[in-house]
């Protein structure tokens, strides 16, 4: 009697063990399916475009949905630029921080302070940036815009680009902090002992060792400043021409492909339309993961060394 | 001492100096724009600008309680379905690491956490909006996807740091797995889930752009899930980019409110990492 009770308490325990075990796959592999499912969202819905634009979609250097003539150039341009000056302001910074947090001062209560600071620069939301620039940092670029004798929009890429360059610094300080501070001290020691600079223990030890980790990390932030949405939509100014020279496309008002969705997917009226600016996402969407993925096999591959 | 090592000392020096400088000239760019949204926001928050919902331009007053019962709906939804999937999958992660599975999930976590948010949205609207209609439950949708990679991959990393003769200790008493995960692993590692689960709030809950094309903001306050619902990012960006100076000031002080939360979540997780040592 006593056996028989204890059997079924057992069975049924398993019963749950297993059916755990299992939800525990079904949760995993739900995750792969909502990738998948994105993935393949994106291009049914891409298709249109895809199938009667070709490659061309990423040349065609006129926007003008009303004749449904779609070119997906402006944006590249509008994107590529606004990431790479942001990303080129960025890196500076990011390594000083990852610098002066993995070398000179590791601890204490300043490198805290630092640390904090730039966690909260991570975690103001991007529409607060956005909101921010375009009423105090636009006048400012205006007037010197005006200065440098260039059509004072204010908004364009270089607003946008500077918003994104404080936004994009914490994902590069803070993977390249981690990997500074992974360099085997036994390294550095030998330095020192050679009769090493502080510099030269940096220049020669630190950053050749950390170069790949480094390099990770501002593809990281690349791929965030690629994707970013609500602060550059609000910053760009929004214009689908591009500019003649590199001077007017610079500093005058463009689209980034994240901001042209934004922007004109509550007005698509035709599926040609949609579909052309799916395209777009899907082009986002492939871009950031490629980026991603490829940071991520960086980083694994360098912290199992 | 020879001229050449003096040289290279005050080549260090130099060195020192212009990271110290670069890394500290990031903090003022992050203070003046905190000061600057508090300065803003401070003046138009009073119990009027948390219980009324905007007036039309040009009437004085008004508030963003549309918004933030939006938000607090939004967020809900998407913590209620997003976290118990994302702690379960990050449990699965944790326990195997080796299998085929986990290393595509794990694939797939890196890919989302990278994704824009933008096109989470556009796929969400094809997804959920063009079934249901603009509605919050759209919204949440979006949201909770955003939540998961944080939330999945906090519960990895916490539950891989806890010593294995833990579990061992557990299983060797007999106890079934469910219940070792659950009552000894999961408590073990609680306080790292759930600074993983802060963390995703503070993120999603500043997120404008999953929102745009799927819980779409309404100027009046809805508790219905399939309607359209207001949420504070929105707000600030729908009268960010109005003319009106009315408008204006109740976006500095939505934004004012969003950053408060924002900044009392970081905190309350840091005070959690702190107390119970958890590594992020």
């Amino acid at each position: 009697m006593e056996n028989n009770k204890r059997l079924k308490l057992t069975t049924a325990q398993l019963k749950w063990e297993n059916g755990f075990k299992r939800l525990l796959v079904v949760m995993s592999a739900l995750l792969v399916l909502l990738v998948v499912g994105l993935f393949i969202t994106l291009v049914v819905k891409a298709w249109p475009t895809i199938t009667s634009l070709g490659i061309k979609f990423l040349w065609g250097k006129t926007w003008d949905p009303v004749n449904n003539v779609y070119g997906a150039w402006p944006f590249l341009v509008g994107t590529l630029l606004t990431s790479f000056t942001a990303l080129i302001i960025c890196i500076p910074f990011a390594y000083a921080i990852a610098i002066y947090l993995g070398e000179y001062n590791p601890r204490g209560w300043l490198s805290d302070l630092l640390k904090n600071a730039i966690e909260l620069i991570a975690a103001v939301p991007s529409i607060i940036y956005g909101f921010w620039a375009l009423f105090i940092l636009v006048p400012v670029v205006r007037t010197f815009e005006m200065k440098i004798g260039v059509a004072p929009y204010g908004v364009g890429i270089f607003s946008a680009s500077l918003v994104l360059s404080v936004m994009i610094i914490p994902y590069a300080a803070s993977l390249g902090t981690t990997l500074i501070r992974m360099v085997p001290s036994p390294l550095k020691e030998g330095a020192y002992a050679l009769g090493a600079t502080r510099f030269e223990v940096i220049r020669n030890v630190v950053l050749p060792y950390t170069r790949s980790g480094l390099i990770a990390g501002i593809l990281l932030s690349l791929g965030r400043a690629l994707g970013e949405t609500m602060a550059v939509t609000i910053l760009i100014g929004n214009t689908s021409a591009i500019g003649n020279s590199f001077k007017d496309i610079f500093f005058g008002p463009s689209n980034t492909m994240a901001s042209v969705i934004a922007n004109e997917f509550s007005e698509a009226d035709h599926t040609l339309y949609y579909s052309a600016l799916i395209e777009l996402g899907l082009v986002l969407f492939l871009v950031t993961v490629v980026i991603n993925l490829i940071g991520k096999r960086i980083i694994t591959r360098f912290t199992n060394e | 001492m020879n001229p050449n090592t003096s040289f290279r000392n005050f080549k260090s020096i130099l060195f020192k100096s212009v990271i110290v400088f670069f890394a500290f000239l990031i903090t003022i760019p992050l203070i003046i724009i905190l000061l600057y949204i508090i300065k803003q926001g401070v003046t138009q928050v009073n119990w009027n600008f948390l219980t009324n919902v905007p007036k039309p331009v040009g009437e004085k007053g008004g508030g963003i309680a549309n918004a933030l019962v939006g938000s607090a709906i939004m967020v809900g939804i998407a913590s209620v379905w997003a976290l118990p999937i994302g702690i379960l999958a990050g449990i699965y992660l944790s326990e195997n690491s080796k299998s085929k599975l986990a290393y595509y999930s794990g694939l797939c976590v890196d890919i989302l956490q990278g994704v824009p948010s933008i096109v989470i949205g556009i796929v969400i609207y094809y997804w959920v909006v063009l079934t249901i209609g603009y509605s919050a439950i759209a919204g949440s949708v979006a949201l909770g996807i955003m939540m998961l990679p944080i939330v999945i991959r906090s519960t990895e990393q916490t539950l891989r740091l806890l010593p294995p003769s833990l579990k061992e200790a557990a299983l060797s008493l007999g106890v079934p797995y469910h219940r070792v995960i659950l009552k000894v692993i999961v408590p073990c590692g609680f306080a790292g889930i759930l600074s993983g689960i802060m963390l995703s709030i503070a993120r999603i809950i500043g997120e404008t752009a999953p929102l745009l094309f799927t819980a779409l903001g309404n100027t009046f306050l809805s508790t219905n899930i399939t309607k359209p619902m207001e949420s504070l990012p929105h707000v600030i960006y729908y009268y960010a980019t109005s003319p009106y100076d009315d408008w204006h000031d109740l976006a500095w002080g939505a934004s004012f409110i969003l950053l408060m939360f924002v900044l009392i979540l970081n905190i309350f997780t840091k005070v959690i990492t702190r107390k119970w040592k958890v590594q992020l």
